[in-house]
């Protein structure tokens, strides 16, 4: 074997030496001056028309704690009913059936394209339009009634999610490879089969950021169902103050329930998201 | 007389203006292993592709062991059969793809039991057990519990072939399969499909591969422009060709 040939000379070895810090000057002063900013807000606030003990004092109430049980039971609830509607209407969406397909989009189009406000307000005054419910020679009702500020909140809430949901999910089937679905065709699965087995699981991956958005949203939706006097945290914090007047003391504390609530929402997220992600590298056994 | 296992009478597909497949006509006889060749969009993935039904023909009919594919005949007019029925139809073809489609969210073991558990709902130890052979024969045991991104492409496409054994179909379509390999990973997914076509298997294959062609192949059919050129025993075809259009092909492949 002929021997490696000699090296040029005037290329000093470096192997010795470290990368220096940089000074990120930028950084600092920038940090600076954002610690400035939010003293000034801090010390705004502290010195402003608020009585913190009204807020420590509230924070804690029944009627405050019974309204933010309400909101979770609510967004709970309404948020698993719009994720069965939603993949329901995402499946009939991408079905080959045209009179399936159109009813799903005109669904979406209806519900996405009006106000939720609106459309919980409709719900709750159901009776204006139909005054007795039911079905014909075997139960009716007084609309008045069966539309409880809870059912109607139930219904405004995740009909509207649904239709958001259906195109969240939608888009995770769109995701996943076409030549999963020949695959499972190929070993004699079913159209609903497969999507059962084999893409909805793989959309699931994809879905959940976006759906765990969706349901931080939802939380805070149910705010607008105080209109339709479901007692959720907001609305009960707005009785308190219509009789006590501590109007901002109050809002704070609805606020930092709703903080709570979403900050454990976060790393819920997270703990769904490494469960769908199987087989992935990134969390392979 | 035995019968061909698959009658393919003058089949043709169309996909908007372009004539996938004119009038093709052949016949797959049991235990033959015949491999098809041709330039892409020669027709010949996409004759495999319908043998599956994962693409509809447009007019002619393919028999599979006996029994009409997709349709059924009444009274001088053709019905399209239910998803059902064409599920039930399936299950007699194993199918191999050129990119695997494996499916990630499952284990290889889970790949290959996937189909005898949910479709043909059968026992599950039973299943597990024939399944766990079913690695070894493809030469994966130790890779049981690994997800398809932890394999490597020719291990993949081995445990893709046990999930298609794993159906006990009658026939076995392989739709290019070492195309999407590395090559020196290639050798091994040829190897199991020799170790296949010995066992007596009835096997389709859209290949490249030429050397496995003329080493295995019972028979050889060079397609072009969607329809068959010539057929006939990898010798005739690949040595000695007739036709100008398989000529060419194969001065340009070699």
């Amino acid at each position: 074997m002929k021997p490696a040939p000699a090296l040029a000379e005037g290329f000093p070895d470096l192997s010795g030496m470290r990368i220096a810090r940089e000074p990120h000057w930028f950084r600092w002063l920038s940090a600076a001056l954002i610690v400035l900013v939010l003293a000034a807000i801090g010390r705004a606030f502290a010195g402003g028309q608020i009585e913190w003990s009204y807020v420590s004092r509230f924070l804690t109430a029944k009627v405050i704690i019974e309204g933010i049980v309400n909101t979770m039971v609510m967004a709970v609830l309404a948020m698993a009913f719009g994720i069965f509607l939603g993949v329901v209407v995402a499946i009939m969406r991408l079905s080959p059936n045209p009179v399936l397909k159109t009813v799903a989009a005109g669904y979406t189009w209806l519900f996405r394209g009006t106000p939720l406000i609106l459309q919980l307000l409709l719900w709750f005054n159901l009776a204006l339009v139909f005054p007795t419910i039911g079905i014909p020679g075997l139960w009716s009702a007084r609309a008045v009634d069966v539309m409880t500020p809870f059912l109607a909140a139930l219904l405004g809430l995740g009909i509207n999610q649904g239709a958001y949901t259906s195109e969240v999910v939608r888009a995770g089937m769109l995701s996943v490879d076409m030549g999963q679905y020949e695959a499972a065709q190929a070993i004699g699965m079913g159209r609903l089969r497969a999507l059962r087995r084999i893409i909805l699981p793989q959309a699931m991956r994809v879905v959940i950021p976006p759906l765990g958005n969706e349901f931080i949203g939802m939380v805070k939706a149910t705010s607008l169902a105080s209109v339709i006097q479901y007692p959720e945290v907001l609305h009960n914090a707005e009785n308190i103050y219509y009789a006590n007047s501590r109007v901002i003391e109050l809002l704070i504390v609805a606020g930092l329930w709703y903080l709570l609530v979403v900050s454990i929402l976060t790393p819920l997220q997270m703990l769904l998201e490494r469960r769908f992600a199987r087989g992935t590298l990134q969390f392979a056994r | 007389m035995t019968k061909p296992l698959v009658a393919i009478r003058s089949v043709s597909k169309n996909f908007g203006e372009f004539q996938a497949l004119k009038s093709v006509s052949l016949d797959v006889w049991p235990g033959e292993v015949m491999c098809l060749i041709g330039a892409s969009g020669s027709g010949k993935t996409t004759l495999l592709r319908c043998i599956n039904q994962l693409t509809a023909i447009d007019a002619g009919g393919i028999w599979l062991d006996g029994e009409l594919l997709g349709v059924r005949e009444q009274g001088g007019r053709l019905y399209r059969l239910s998803e059902r029925e064409i599920g039930r139809q399936r299950l007699k073809t194993g199918m191999v793809f050129q990119r695997f489609n494996l499916f990630p969210h499952k284990t290889a073991l889970e790949n290959i039991t996937e189909g005898p558990l949910q479709v043909q709902g059968r026992k599950s130890d039973e299943v597990r057990a024939e399944a766990v052979e079913l690695l070894r024969r493809v030469g994966l045991s130790a890779k049981a519990d690994s997800y398809p991104a932890q394999l490597s492409g020719g291990q993949q496409q081995r445990v893709a072939i046990a999930r298609a054994l794993a159906m006990k179909p009658m026939l076995m379509l392989f739709d290019e399969p070492t195309s999407a390999l590395d090559p020196e990973l290639v050798g091994e997914v040829l190897a199991v499909m020799k170790e296949l076509a010995k066992s007596g298997m009835t096997m389709m294959v859209v290949t490249h591969e030429l050397g496995f062609a003329r080493e295995v192949a019972d028979r050889v059919v060079y397609m072009d422009q969607g329809a068959i050129v010539e057929q006939g025993r990898a010798s005739e075809v690949l040595g000695a060709p007739r036709e100008e259009r398989t000529k060419a092909f194969l001065s340009a492949v070699i």
